[in-house]
């Protein structure tokens, strides 16, 4: 089972390196993991997707709190967050299949970042499951090279305010 | 009188005048209350080494090995509550400091360990000495810096004394490159910290600690385990009262040894794979356990799946990591072990429920009747039995209360077994780590925090060559450290598990030794050898009442087996008595 972490770090040097050698040492998946620095320059966050029952999702979060420079540590879930990936696709485009992969790019509001002869690069920005499906749907035209941010991920505001609260 | 005015105020001027950055990090430790370190000189410390050849307010202990100096420091943390503090060099003086690092990060006691690096514009390039420390002790460390500033200095090393001795207590390391100690500027230490992610929760949540008292007034048969954590809350007296209030018995982890009387009635001792038979199935069949300051090692809890399984379990432990880690836990409370602890006791105090004494009663009956199975000597031999030795040293030393350090292995076990400790911070062994080679060094670290000590460090033949050159420390500084050697030719724990498990295949287990007595004397230190029973007592005396170290060697039966034994994997009900006998209630 996936699970999304969302993580305040101080911005200072290693903390990076602590936080995956966390994962490491202690027998943790990183399926991917983002870093930049937030509005504030001081501090980063930091989102990573790992797997896990519910018990080692949860020592995974007391040991990154356990962190000197962790502040906050959070789980992010599907229900109430906005989770977004940007992916680089180079797909061989054939005469006979260019007009194809133009078609499946339109639908999936792909961007033609790069073209040649040979072939075209495509920019898809969505969640994860948008992503998995042109992936899937390229993968007959033979996609050449695949390039991934990561996830990122922002709670949603709740949605019904009750009179500004 | 004028006179000492006058200086104190020259050395006032001094202080506000740039300082070598190397005096600075002598300062920043005096105010830390630092006035005796451990270490070992090099070429990127040699700035800092010779503020030490001028600074009159720091005593530095030359060891003889970088991995003894760390231990030494954490001998001496574990002896008096105090941050233990040593310094190494660059290169192989940081990375010899190593698995000091991991044995105080695996215990949880608090030391700071200060590592030359080479200078800042050279980190990188493969200069000479240098490794990658912070790197290195990132998993063995509670914290790690490197000093790319000067400006930073006093700041992180209040950090990591603050970060060393708060929340779990363990190793903070501070890496620091020559060219921060050659730098100046004016000295001036913090006051005031500024951690935002570090705030370690001390106090325990009022409702957690009601629903908690709840389940042990009503429970019928609870046990306390305590364990390391409430050494380093200092809560041995708290756990103890509430004990003896709510009439509990209680059984120590490795790590716990002293934190609650041994000689009291309701001291069950030690629990896990070499615990007491009573203690392990007292634990399996209680309904209510509260656990105190211990992290469930698989070495406490044998096959978890059948560990204490009918149990309401009541966690207490300052490391939130620590709950429902192995075990899952119904009652969590985050918190030092000491407030919470005394909340309990008052509230329970306040009278408002019952005890059934009645309950407990039969409750102590039953372990009473687990209390007649006790292990067996189990080889017949006209040599010294090896147990005989411990529980001499224990008659014998009692009344003066010494501290007792150990090396790892069957010593180690038959120590924890046979010694009574009344008191924390008595008896300092490697318990996470299974570090063989700790306890002669902390031995040196806890001889130079109380002077006025006996210090015994009880060894294995094998252990004790792992750093046998600290014996050179001790008779330098004339140490009141004495060490008793189990000398049974083998590495004996290991050749336990070979006979049992590996058809007597004793590969690679027997050791041989020099002959301890001469080199105790090559050393400058007094030597004896004892092979007969009768000479026991009077070696033990001897070497007490002797000035300074002592090496005895006690030759004892090769073949004996430390019991009571919990295979691992096993659950720790199913206890071994002897070779012969398995009990499997």
């Amino acid at each position: 089972m996936k699970h999304t972490l969302s993580v305040l770090v101080q911005n200072e040097s290693g903390v990076l390196s602590s936080l995956s050698e966390l994962f490491s040492g202690r027998g943790y998946n990183i399926e991917s993991l983002t870093v930049a620095p937030t509005i504030d320059n001081e501090y980063s966050r930091v989102t990573i997707v790992t797997s896990g029952d519910e018990k080692v999702i949860e020592q995974i979060c007391k040991q990154l709190h356990r962190l000197i420079y962790t502040l906050k540590v959070a789980e992010i879930f599907p229900e109430n967050s906005v989770t977004r990936e940007l992916v680089l696709l180079k797909v061989t485009a054939k005469d006979e299949d260019r007009s194809e992969i133009l078609r499946i790019a339109e639908i999936f509001e792909a961007k033609i970042v790069d073209v040649s002869p040979k072939t075209y690069t495509l920019q898809i920005v969505g969640d994860q499951s948008k992503v998995q499906s042109i992936i899937e749907l390229l993968r007959p035209v033979g996609i050449k090279e695949i390039v991934r941010s990561g996830l990122v991920a922002i709670t949603k505001e709740s949605q019904f305010m009750v009179n500004g609260k | 009188m004028a006179e000492s005015e006058c200086m104190t105020k020259a050395q006032e001027a001094e202080k506000s005048e740039p300082m070598l950055g190397a005096r600075i990090l002598l300062e920043c430790l005096k105010k830390e209350g630092v006035d005796e370190i451990f270490g070992y000189p090099g070429g990127v410390v040699l700035h800092i080494y010779d503020e030490l050849y001028k600074c009159d307010f720091i005593k530095h202990y030359l060891v003889r090995h970088e991995q003894a100096a760390i231990h030494a420091a954490e001998g001496y943390a574990r002896a008096t509550g105090k941050v233990g503090v040593a310094i190494t060099t660059s290169g192989p003086g940081a990375t010899n400091a190593i698995t000091g690092i991991a044995n105080a990060y695996l215990d949880g006691y608090p030391i700071v360990v200060i590592t030359g690096q080479v200078s800042v514009d050279l980190i990188g390039n493969d200069a000479f000495q240098e490794a990658d420390i912070v790197g290195i002790t990132r998993s063995c460390c509670k914290h790690n810096y490197l000093v790319k500033d000067l400006k930073d200095l006093p700041r992180i090393v209040k950090e990591a004394f603050h970060i060393a001795k708060t929340g779990k207590p363990g190793p903070v390391v501070i890496d620091l490159p020559k060219n921060i100690t050659t730098a100046k500027m004016k000295f001036k230490y913090p006051e005031k910290l500024d951690l935002p992610g570090y705030n370690p929760t001390y106090e325990g949540h009022p409702r957690q600690i009601l629903n908690a008292l709840k389940l042990l007034y009503d429970a019928k048969k609870p046990v306390i385990i305590s364990g390391g954590g409430v050494v380093a809350a200092g809560a041995s007296q708290e756990i103890t009262e509430l004990a003896r209030y709510l009439h509990i018995p209680v059984a120590n982890t490795l790590m716990g040894i002293g934190t609650f009387p041994a000689d009291d009635r309701l001291s069950l001792g030690m629990l896990g794979m070499h615990g007491n038979y009573w203690a392990n199935l007292a634990v399996s069949n209680c309904d209510v356990l509260l656990a105190v300051g211990t992290r469930f090692n698989d070495r406490i809890t044998g096959c978890l799946k059948k560990f204490c399984p009918d149990a309401k379990v009541i966690h207490i432990d300052i490391d939130p990591c620590s709950i429902s880690k192995n075990v899952p836990v119904d009652i969590p409370i985050v918190g030092d072990a000491k407030k919470i602890l005394s909340a309990m006791l008052i509230q329970a105090q306040k009278k408002e429920h019952q005890i059934n004494v009645e309950l407990k009663d039969k409750w102590f009956a039953q372990i009473d009747e687990w209390r007649s199975k006790r292990a067996m000597l189990t080889v017949k031999s006209d040599k010294i039995a090896p147990q005989t030795v411990i529980q001499k040293i224990y008659d014998i030393t009692k009344d003066i209360e010494p501290i007792i350090c150990t090396e790892v292995g069957q010593h180690q076990m038959w120590t924890a077994q046979l010694y009574k400790f009344n008191k924390p911070r008595q008896f300092l062994t490697s318990g996470g780590l299974g570090t063989m080679g700790f306890g002669f060094p902390a031995a040196v670290g806890a001889a130079v925090a109380k002077k006025d000590k006996v210090v015994i460090d009880i060894a294995g033949d094998g252990s004790i060559q792992m750093n046998i050159q600290e014996l050179m420390t001790c008779v330098d500084y004339n140490l009141n450290v004495k060490v008793f050697i189990i000398n049974n030719g083998y590495l004996g724990m290991v050749r336990q598990w070979q006979e049992k498990m590996y058809n007597k295949h004793y590969s690679q287990t027997h050791i041989s030794s020099p002959d301890y007595v001469k080199l105790a004397e090559a050393y400058g230190a007094l030597g004896i050898r004892v092979e007969r029973e009768e000479d026991i007592e009077p070696a033990i005396r001897k070497a007490i009442e002797h000035n300074g170290p002592v090496f005895v060697d006690f030759v004892v039966e090769p073949f004996e087996m430390v019991y009571p034994w919990v295979l691992a994997g096993d659950p720790i009900d199913k206890v071994l008595l002897s070779n012969t006998n398995t009990d499997e209630e």
